[in-house]
């Protein structure tokens, strides 16, 4: 038995270890935390930050979680954790933890008893209804939300109140990937698994710097690469950074233009005969939509896409303003570059794998940039099978399980879409409420949905586990908007933040392993775990919140369950809308005894490939079915390059670019409560070119001015860090609250996704 | 006392020296990568004192060209460092 310093100092390494990840390529004989310690208990729990899905073991003792270690019995990360997996568990004991529930009172916040407060939130909601109507409130969640959280707020606002005024921050982070897979694919979330990793033999990065975002699965593919050194991991993207710098190949493309990049691709592959015809024969159709579709900035955009069938030969000949030398015009990308792009994706001997995240969901044209990746990968077949796989990552832990498949956003139900009868009637059946109870129409998007507040068509919001006094892009109009009379706030979260700020109720909420939940991570994996030690004070779970104000507004027949059963009984209630072979989700027994499991879980058996009859019981045939379109068929759609909604100019001249570091999660309310992280980077920053930079006399740590049309922002500079922008372009992370980026950015969204492009806006820079 | 772990890098051609030198201080145990010039230092000291002595003494040894604090981490889980804190 080891003593509980030899496992602390086994983290220590491990940590180390972890951070070392983020130089990539070095590789250490031992990572691994001692497997036992005095006292402690290991109970498992998927990591609490972003989208992969780490399986952890959390070390208990006495009633408080003290050390982590990764899961090796999970096939997600095999036992490894990046630095925010390592420490996560010093995200529950900040000192400034929210522990009682607070109410606005005369400009004060006062604390006031969790029953008191709940009543009030009951009160205020059934006031709100009654004096304006029912789509006067609004629910705000996020992909941080467990299952159970998502899918008692989706069964009280659509199925009790009625109205689809429920939206998630998952908006902000992969409804264009939502879109992408349902225009080409019509059902939602990836083909392939993590497993592909395994099999790839060429992997392309589409503005996704995996090296500070998914840093597990960029060591699982560094690691697959060093034992096969024919692997090509090649990195395209519009800044420099840790992952071009382990890239075999760093091609750096224009902002937006990736649309060009991608088509040019395409014209390469059908010019050199690089596609695979009996694929194309069999398995796809070609589809146009409507071109010049706008940005969204102005209040009650609206947008509806029209599918046109078209042919190959329609395809190809769109295909004719997008030669590698005219797409390098747009793109600044060299035609041969495009075309070793191409030579790559068209070998028919090498599997190839596309991974995405942010880069190409936050993109003015999101959905657009997703259908023709999809398209490279269906001109040449490269598509679910082991080792071929367009992959979409995921930014939250559960953003897939709870914003995409339990449905929390306007148009979205449990199963299927709002305006769908028969997705209604299901609902209302398994909700056991009236089919006319559920509104047929949806309502706002989130961009809509805080312009709705600050005009007034909303009156009140219940914001649960996201920040969005720090997230939201033109951030100082929804700000303002939020703190106007006759407006009425409802925050639940774990640690004070912006957007506590402007609550006019706080309710502390459990967090994390402090009760029972269920996640959903990028690979259509489910992952549950206990309740793992006490929340402090009052604090409640999200999910519990909702059925006591549920219970308080007269909606209590909706939600029977008891507080020590409900996870299950949701979880038993939920997974009836998934049922079937294309879907089936796992049973609560089989969460409870694994890591994890995938669906498609049809007989208990995971689903690691869909589409293809090999691997999916829901494929018909010997091979590949699309059965998500009528046609069976997977959809090429022909998408033009348009420019972004704002581009520099000469009063403006610079691209803003947003983002994160490896080192802190979103808006840093949790990693900035972690001593370590919060030490590696206490504050925002703005990276600037060397010879930007030089030009404009700014050294490292000056402090830059950068202002837009919307707002002005002064932060140190940060010249040949761990990231380098191209000249003309400027980067900031956006994790500190401080220092809010998102003054600067613009509400620009894709039309069909209606998700904000935060990558692309027009700024001026200036030396402080 | 914290159990601090490291991301220690040599001057170029001299990791054994680096790895030699660290492991002989009391409290250091040192794990070198596999493939490349770095070097993973794990230090536990009983006191602060020990711990500001380790420290001076680390920043003596002439091949170590860069030493990067990664973890600190407290097995009664002190929190060492600041952090954020916001209040209502």
């Amino acid at each position: 038995m080891l003593s509980r310093r030899e496992l602390f100092k086994g983290m220590a390494m491990a940590a180390a270890a972890a951070a070392q990840q983020v130089f990539p390529g070095v590789l250490f004989a031992t990572t691994a935390v001692p497997p036992s310690a005095n006292g402690l208990s290991w109970k498992k729990a998927p990591c609490r930050f972003c989208g992969t899905g780490c399986g952890l073991l959390i070390g208990v003792d006495n009633g408080r979680a003290v050390a982590v270690k990764g899961d090796p019995a999970s096939s997600v990360n095999r036992g490894l954790c990046c630095v925010k997996g390592y420490h996560s568990v010093m995200a529950l004991y900040g000192k400034d933890r929210l522990t009682h529930a607070l109410v606005r009172r005369n400009g004060q916040m006062v604390k006031v008893p969790m029953q008191e407060a709940l009543d009030l939130v009951a009160s205020k909601l059934k006031e709100t209804i009654q004096q304006s109507g029912k789509d006067s409130v609004s629910i705000y969640g996020s992909g941080q939300w467990t299952i159970p959280d998502g899918y008692a707020a989706s069964k009280l606002f659509k199925g009790g109140i009625g109205t689809n005024n429920v939206e998630a921050n998952a908006r902000l982070c992969m409804s264009s990937a939502v879109t992408g897979f349902m225009t080409s694919f019509g059902l939602d979330e990836p083909m392939g698994c993590y497993d592909d990793i395994d099999h790839a033999d060429v992997f392309v990065l589409w503005g996704n710097n995996m090296a500070e975002m998914h840093p597990v699965l960029f060591s699982r593919m560094l690691e697959r690469r060093v034992t096969n050194p024919n692997i090509k991991i090649i990195d395209l993207a519009t800044r420099w950074t840790r992952t071009s710098m382990a890239a075999d190949r760093s091609i750096l493309f224009r902002p937006q233009s990736d649309l060009a990049v991608a088509n040019a691709i395409c014209h390469e592959l059908i010019r050199n005969g690089w596609t695979n015809s009996a694929f194309i024969q069999n398995h796809v159709s070609f589809h146009e939509g409507k071109i010049n579709i706008g940005y969204g900035t102005q209040d009650k955009f609206a947008f509806t896409d029209e599918a046109k069938s078209t042919s190959l030969a329609e395809f190809k000949k769109r295909l004719e303003e997008y030669t590698p030398e005219k797409v390098e015009q747009i793109s600044g990308v060299p035609a041969k570059d495009i075309r070793y792009l191409a030579s790559l994706y068209g070998d028919p001997a090498k599997k190839c794998v596309s991974f995405w995240c942010m880069g190409m969901n936050q993109h003015s044209r999101g959905t657009w940039i997703q259908n023709n990746v999809y398209n490279i990968h269906l001109l040449t077949g490269k598509i679910s099978t082991p080792g071929n796989s367009p992959f979409s990552l995921t930014g939250q832990p559960s953003a897939c399980g709870t914003v995409r498949e339990v449905g929390t956003l306007t148009n979205r139900l449990p199963h299927g879409e709002t305006t769908n009868e028969k997705d209604r009637q299901m609902a209302a059946e398994i909700w056991g409420v009236p089919v006319a109870n559920i509104p047929v129409k949806p309502t706002y998007h989130t961009v809509e949905m805080f312009r709705a507040l600050d005009r007034g068509d909303i009156k009140f919001m219940w914001i649960q586990v996201t920040n969005p006094m720090v997230t939201m892009p033109k951030l100082k109009r929804y700000r303002d908007g939020m703190k106007k009379d006759g407006r009425f706030v409802v925050v639940s979260d774990v640690y004070p933040t912006p957007t506590t700020d402007i609550a006019d109720v706080i309710l502390p909420s459990a967090f994390w392993i402090e009760r029972e939940g269920i996640f959903g991570n990028s690979e259509r994996r489910t992952q549950q775990w206990d309740q793992l030690v006490d929340p402090p004070g009052e604090a409640m779970s999200d999910t519990w919140q909702l059925i006591e104000v549920a219970r308080r507004m007269g909606h209590g027949k909706l939600f029977p369950w008891s507080r020590e059963t409900h996870v299950k009984e949701i979880w038993n209630e939920y997974r009836r809308f998934h049922h079937g072979p294309a879907h089936e989700m796992a049973t609560y027994e089989a969460l409870r005894s694994n890591p994890g499991v995938q669906w498609p879980c049809p007989n208990g058996k995971e689903t690691k490939w869909r589409y293809h009859a090999k691997w999916d019981p829901a494929a018909k045939g010997k091979s590949w079915d699309f059965y998500g379109k009528p046609d069976r068929k997977a959809w090429i759609w022909f998408r033009p390059y348009e420019p972004a909604a704002e581009s520099p100019d000469k009063e403006y001249p610079f691209w803003l670019n947003t983002g994160r570091v490896v080192e802190h999660w979103h808006t840093g309310s949790l990693t900035r409560r972690i001593p370590i992280l919060h030490q590696a980077v206490p504050n925002g920053y703005v990276e600037v070119n060397p010879n930007d930079a030089k030009r404009m006399g700014i050294r490292n740590g000056d402090r830059v001015k950068l202002t837009s049309r919307r707002g002005a922002l002064t932060l140190p500079a940060m010249i040949d860090g761990r990231g380098r922008p191209p000249e003309g372009m400027v980067f900031v992370p956006f994790f500190d609250e401080s220092l809010l980026i998102n003054e600067l950015t613009l509400d620009a969204f894709c039309p069909i996704s209606k998700q904000p492009d935060y990558k692309k806006c027009a700024v001026k820079v200036e030396r402080a | 006392m914290p159990i601090k772990s490291y991301l220690a890098y040599p001057v170029p051609g001299h990791a054994e020296t680096v790895t030699q030198a660290l492991a002989a201080f009391e409290g250091c145990d040192v794990f070198p990568a596999l493939n490349q010039d770095v070097l993973i230092l794990v230090t536990d000291t009983p006191d602060e004192p020990a711990e500001s002595w380790l420290e001076e003494q680390l920043a003596l040894v002439p091949e170590l060209q860069c030493l990067a604090l990664v973890s600190g981490l407290n097995p009664e889980l002190v929190q060492i460092n600041p952090t954020l804190e916001h209040s209502c």
